[in-house]
């Protein structure tokens, strides 16, 4: 790709962007959130079109407008979220969009579909429905359609973001056949570690811009951090002691049957003691949503307790909770649409936990005022005016306004779901800091995380739930990545 | 090539400048279907205005038939903020005026002080129900409310046609069926030439606009509609919320009927609504939810209908081709939302190098 350009709108999300990839090589590109990753592949795949700038495959100058131009010179796309169609098998789904021919010769269809996945080491039954594949297998029937489909130039967006360690090290085998195959691999991830073990070079985005390609053997991620951020970072996150041993949260026995009857919450038992961080992992789904909403009154259709200081507020609302003095501020997964208004102002957020509290029928904004601006200084929210609607904020300030909010409501108790989730490097750690703040506040903190690396290094103790049960609880002090990931996956062999 | 990409920094002043050229579009198209019926589209439209504001008497017909559209639009924005569906302002409005027309009938006697605020009361309580009952059902069971509202009126108008042609049939009207009219007790008082309907509107614009923006519950309303899991996780009964903002809604649609059935009508009929419950869906949307527009919109809407009247009389024109304005307006209205959200710009294509 050579001076590459693209905006939308007022914004350059790629600014004269140059590289080249080689046949037998993993490549890897790095950056954090909006430096234009995603938008520099999905020209390659021809979902955009770039503004200016040329694209070469095989010094062949091309111009892709539509993904059926890229695909036909040997571009392979795996997006981060599978566009597999569950109620069909896997041969079904590697087929789907071929048009060669109108009858399906199944028996043949098979066989290549095994050449190939001899060829790189999968290990996918062409006949198994996609609804019964663990996320590592449907990643696999990704790759394997555009193999099918004669790709030779591979991209994959984040790859390893839904997948446990051992599912990625299964990856990172295939990868490297793939590799020695003599196919090119580009990968596209703002996880250092993960350069560093599997890419031979790798090009570093910085807002829109390439900040530097370095072979991977002559860096370390201290340097590729330094490119990414542009300013050296510290890397590491504190965990302070924990200072009493008063459990502050008891949940016991808790069950939770959902709306269509599924079991999502099996007999959870845990405790949290004020002033620790609880770290909860798990395979997207395994009920770490219902955990968190029960606990805050929000999930009404559960069984159990939930005793916080001694007192049973399982059958309570959120507005009967706070009303009894108990502060449990909560940091929804989903900041647009649970946690926030996302038209409305900074302001006219920042009141909406406490304005019913006003005695009068009028609605007075002043007090909400100076906390917005106290919240927009305190944690530096880059944001025109407090005046200025959230959705029009960049993602980390928009959990900013969020997590201000909710630490500004002086909680006793903290549940936080992926408070990092899509934020950069820098404002990860600002959230990270402002968790151990809390902490050594003696606030107790449930953290629903996925990057272990974090889990490990932040929480106090990581308790691991699968299909709504708890599989155990181990100290984050002593316990591995592995350990982990292995009882991610219900304690089962992968 | 053209190429279609998100805008966010559509000013104030762009939004204005494209709404109005919709506007503008709008009636060079409809010029274009006059002068095909043979009529000369400029004098035509002069004429328009001309009938809707050209003598003292015929603004205060245009403000009278702005009167019941504004109320029911502003009860139709109430629910819309909720992004609940309503369009059974129609209905509501039905209800509202049979509700009026119980007491104006059967309580001939009581001074006008009383009745007018009792009949008033009955015609909110009525549409209120007639809304909340959809709202019931969406707040419990997630029915959805577009198709709920809609039935709900064709049962109002059935009701009121059961009513006119059956139990409340005037036995002096020599077997036509019409319902009594009211006795001037149960008529609304005139102030300033026109009934006093124009005043409760003018309130009920300014209370909304506080409402809305400066209370508890209309904060409410705004995040709910927003959201109904923000407001849950903020810990709003949100079910409530909607049960008796729509009532609120369907309330206000009832006291339009009450006001059409007593200060205008002076009794109730089938027609009573006139299409206001549909138009009003229209007005409510282009003013975006906004109270003090929603007023100039309302009487812009209505100056169209009562100079479309005029054109019927001045060029022999049928009152439709006002509809057909009307129909075109919202046509590119709801199209020029497109250019505000989304800008067109035009990139060189050489496509062909790709399928060398």
């Amino acid at each position: 790709m050579v001076n590459i350009s693209k905006s939308f709108g007022e914004i350059k999300a790629n600014d004269n962007i140059t590289f080249s990839v080689n046949y037998g090589e993993i490549y890897a590109l790095l950056g954090e959130n909006g430096a234009g990753k995603s938008t520099l592949v999905n020209m390659l795949s021809g979902v955009y079109t770039p503004d200016s700038g040329e694209i070469y495959v095989h010094d062949k100058k091309l111009r892709f407008s539509s993904p059926g131009d890229s695909i036909g010179s040997g571009i392979g796309m795996i997006h981060q979220h599978f566009k597999l169609i569950e109620i069909m098998t896997a041969a079904e789904n590697i087929i789907i969009g071929q048009k060669r021919s109108f009858i399906i010769h199944r028996k043949k269809l098979k066989k290549t579909i095994n050449s190939i996945s001899e060829k790189y080491g999968f290990k996918t039954d062409p006949d198994k429905y996609i609804y019964d594949m663990s996320v590592g297998e449907k990643q696999s029937v990704e790759i394997l359609k555009v193999l099918y489909r004669g790709a030779d130039i591979l991209i994959l967006d984040e790859p390893t973001a839904v997948l446990t360690p051992q599912e990625t090290e299964k990856l990172f085998t295939i990868l490297k056949k793939m590799k020695e195959q003599g196919c090119a691999v580009i990968i596209i991830t703002h996880k250092l570690h993960e350069v560093m073990e599997i890419s031979d070079r790798v090009t570093v985005l910085r807002r829109g811009e390439v900040a530097g390609t370095v072979n991977t053997s002559e860096t370390n991620p201290k340097e590729l951090t330094a490119m990414m951020v542009g300013k050296a970072v510290d890397l590491s996150i504190d965990r302070p002691a924990i200072l009493k041993d008063e459990v502050m949260l008891e949940v016991k026995d808790l069950s939770l049957i959902d709306r269509d009857g599924i079991k999502k919450l099996n007999r959870v038992s845990f405790n949290v003691k004020a002033g620790e961080i609880l770290g909860i992992a798990g395979v997207a789904g395994s009920g770490q949503k219902e955990l968190c909403e029960s606990i805050q009154g929000l999930e009404r259709r559960k069984r159990g307790e939930i005793l916080f200081r001694g007192e049973d507020i399982a059958r309570l609302t959120p507005r009967a909770i706070f009303e009894r003095g108990l502060r449990i501020s909560f940091i929804p997964e989903d900041r647009l649409g649970m946690g926030l208004v996302p038209t409305m102002n900074i302001v006219d957020n920042v009141i909406m936990k406490d304005y019913y509290l006003q005695k009068s029928l009028f609605l007075d904004r002043e007090p909400a005022r100076e906390r917005a601006e106290h919240i927009v200084k305190m944690l530096n929210v880059h944001t025109p005016g407090i005046y200025h609607p959230v959705n029009q904020l960049s993602g980390g300030n928009i959990q900013k306004v969020l997590l201000g909010r909710e630490i500004d409501a002086n909680p006793d108790f903290l549940v936080t779901a992926y408070p990092t989730r899509g934020l950069d490097i820098g404002s990860s750690h600002l959230i990270y800091d402002e968790l151990n703040r809390q902490k050594m506040k003696g606030v107790g903190v449930i953290y629903v995380g996925e990057d272990l690396n974090v889990l490990l290094s932040l929480c106090d103790r990581i308790m691991v739930l699968f299909e709504g049960r708890v599989i155990g609880t181990v100290d984050a002090s002593t316990a591995t990545k592995e350990d982990i990931g292995f009882m991610m996956l219900g304690g089962k062999e992968c | 090539m053209l190429r279609m990409s998100a805008r966010t920094d559509c000013s104030r002043n762009e939004a204005v400048i494209i709404r109005t050229s919709a506007i503008l579009l709008a009636l060079s198209a409809v010029a274009v279907f006059i002068m095909l019926l043979g009529h000369n589209p400029l004098s035509v439209y002069l004429s328009m205005i001309e009938g809707a504001f050209g003598s003292g008497y015929r603004i205060t017909e245009t403000i009278r038939k702005a009167i019941p559209l504004i109320v029911a639009s502003l009860g139709i924005s109430l629910a819309f903020r909720l992004k609940f569906w309503n369009i059974g302002a129609e209905g509501q409005i039905m209800m509202g005026a049979f509700g009026a027309t119980f007491f104006a009938l059967n309580f001939q006697n009581l001074p006008s002080v009383i009745l007018l605020p009792l009949m008033g009361l009955a015609s909110i309580i009525c549409g209120g129900i007639w809304g909340a009952i959809p709202a019931y059902f969406r707040a419990k069971f997630r029915t959805n409310e577009t198709i709920f509202t809609l039935m709900m009126n064709y049962i109002a108008l059935k009701w009121l046609t059961y009513l006119q042609y059956g139990p409340w049939k005037d036995p002096g009207a020599l077997g036509f069926p019409k319902i009594p009219g009211f006795t001037e007790n149960a008529v609304l008082p005139a102030f300033f030439g026109l009934h006093i309907g124009w005043i409760i509107a003018v309130l009920l614009i300014v209370i909304m606009h506080i409402f809305v923006n400066h209370t508890k519950r209309g904060y409410e309303i705004n995040v709910v509609g927003e959201s109904e899991n923000t407001g849950r996780y903020a810990g709003m009964n949100v079910k409530f919320i909607i049960i008796y903002t729509i009532f609120l809604s369907g309330g206000l649609c009832g006291l339009a009927g009450m006001i059409e059935a007593s200060g205008v009508n002076k009794t109730l009929s089938v027609e009573i609504t006139r299409g206001v419950g549909y138009t009003a869906i229209i007005t409510s949307w282009l003013s975006s939810l906004r109270a003090p527009v929603i007023a100039i919109v309302c009487i812009l809407f209505a100056a169209m209908i009562q100079g479309g009247t005029f054109i019927q009389m001045a060029f022999q024109i049928p009152q439709s081709a006002a509809q057909i304005l009307q129909g075109m307006i919202l046509f590119f209205v709801l199209g020029s939302e497109f250019f505000i959200k989304y800008k067109i710009s035009i990139i060189n294509d050489n496509k062909a190098e790709a399928n060398q």
